[in-house]
């Protein structure tokens, strides 16, 4: 399988490449590590007629503190993410799961930021940045934004992301010691998730407003046309209620599909045991 | 496009279009068939190489990417022509293969892996090579020769 002709254009500089997209609009994809654009090509599925290889910028590869968050360059490859000490250190849940992305072929070449504006339903990383309350900043023509993440997944493979906007990093709050936990159900070692689900408890600041009681945040994958968030049994927690009654609304808000995979009706019986394991998890 | 791709320590320049995939690449343009096409959907590893020393899957990358770039197939992992490399040699002793198909991808993955874990556990092992597929062994005897390949560079 040979991806449709393109024009191939590398760019040293975000300001190139803002200054291609702006040129090229729609017609124009941009190239990290190409592990969900080239499949996506291939199969031409996606038959963009010029694509931007930003897989150079080296400087939007990192990982650093900054204040009470931590800030990923969108072309940090998932390895980078597996193996950041300051990750495994601070947000251990993302440096996990970045290690339960693909195999290690795969994990040289993906990136964080490639993997998020995909904006697969069923990709491993966004749920983890929707349950740690994380952030995208995103440049543009016009400046810099910063979009939550509860914001950014818009519908199937569709992101906050416009044409003409790159995003260079990715932001998630710190939580040292928080208890959490990354479940996935697969058939072979290396598949995407029937479902999966990220669940994040802790007590950061944020909870001096919540009488000092954990924050839970639980993602969703593979459970609707976007990445998405159990809201029903994140508010159920913070109404006191039990680890088995929140777990038993995880699907209430979401739509999943069938698939030669599962039944709908087997997806949503998969995040409720998947959650309860994934609160228990993280409980302890 | 020219692209000048490092290919088993020779600089190599051609011209390629974009679209080009770096397994087709090597196969076509450079004859180095060692590296196998197998799904050619970045699941089951036959076509792994070396790009800057790191295991990939060549199937899903393109050439261009690879530009200016450091590339080892298996045609180059052995150190000389009458001498194999150890994972190479440990593959043999401990019969890790039946048909062959996905042995090139299986030993690039290897060595790949043991530059990162170089003394592994059998479940390191197995995790390890998750994304290389062999349908004839059961990976028993891969398994055996990579713990055996980590315990004689050690």
């Amino acid at each position: 399988m040979i991806p449709a002709k393109f024009d191939y254009e590398r760019v040293s500089s975000v300001d190139e490449a803002l200054s291609l997209l702006r040129q090229h609009g729609d017609d124009a994809k941009l190239l990290a590590g190409g592990h969900s654009l080239l499949p996506l090509m291939k199969l031409r599925f996606a038959t963009p007629s010029v694509l931007i290889d930003v897989g150079r910028l080296s400087e939007l590869s990192y990982v650093r503190e900054d204040g009470d968050e931590i800030a990923i360059g969108a072309l940090t490859r998932h390895h980078d993410v597996q193996h950041s000490d300051v990750l495994r250190a601070q947000v251990e849940i993302l440096a996990h799961a970045a290690g339960q992305v693909g195999d290690q072929q795969v994990r040289h070449r993906g990136t964080i930021g490639g993997s998020i504006a995909h904006g697969d339903p069923a990709s491993d990383l966004p749920a983890v940045i929707l349950a740690l309350g994380g952030s995208m900043v995103i440049r543009g023509g016009d400046g810099e934004r910063t979009v939550p993440a509860s914001e950014f997944f818009t519908g199937f493979l569709e992101t906050a992301l416009a044409p003409d906007e790159l995003l260079t990093e990715i932001r998630v709050p710190k939580v040292p010691g928080a208890g959490w936990s990354f479940q996935k159900l697969t058939k072979r070692a290396q598949d995407w998730a029937i479902v999966g689900c990220a669940v994040v408890r802790s007590s950061t600041s944020a909870s001096e407003s919540n009488d000092g009681r954990s924050v839970t945040g639980v993602g969703l994958v593979n459970m609707g046309p976007t990445p998405l968030r159990a809201t029903a049994t994140e508010q159920a927690l913070a109404a006191g209620a039990s680890v088995a009654d929140a777990a038993a609304v995880a699907d209430q808000d979401a739509s999943p599909t069938a698939d030669i995979n599962a039944s709908e009706e087997y997806r949503r019986h998969l995040a409720r045991v998947l959650v309860r394991r994934g609160l228990e998890e993280a409980t302890r | 496009m020219q692209v000048t791709i490092t290919v088993n320590g020779q600089s190599r320049t051609t011209d390629v279009e974009p679209r080009t995939l770096l397994v087709h690449h090597l196969r076509d343009d450079l004859g180095l068939t060692g590296t196998n096409v197998g799904c050619d959907t970045s699941s089951c590893g036959a076509c792994t190489v070396h790009l800057n020393g790191e295991a990939v899957k060549s199937c899903t990358m393109l050439a261009v990417q690879a530009d200016g770039q450091d590339v080892l197939t298996i045609e180059g992992l052995a150190p000389s022509a009458d001498e194999l490399h150890p994972m190479q040699q440990a593959f043999r002793e401990h019969h890790g293969l039946q048909c062959g198909f996905c042995t090139p991808g299986m030993v690039m993955a290897a060595v790949s892996l043991l530059k990162e874990i170089p003394n592994p556990t059998e479940r390191e092992v197995r995790e390890g090579i998750e994304g290389n597929l062999c349908r004839c062994t059961g990976y028993h005897n891969i398994v055996k020769a990579i713990l055996a390949a980590a315990g004689s560079s050690a």
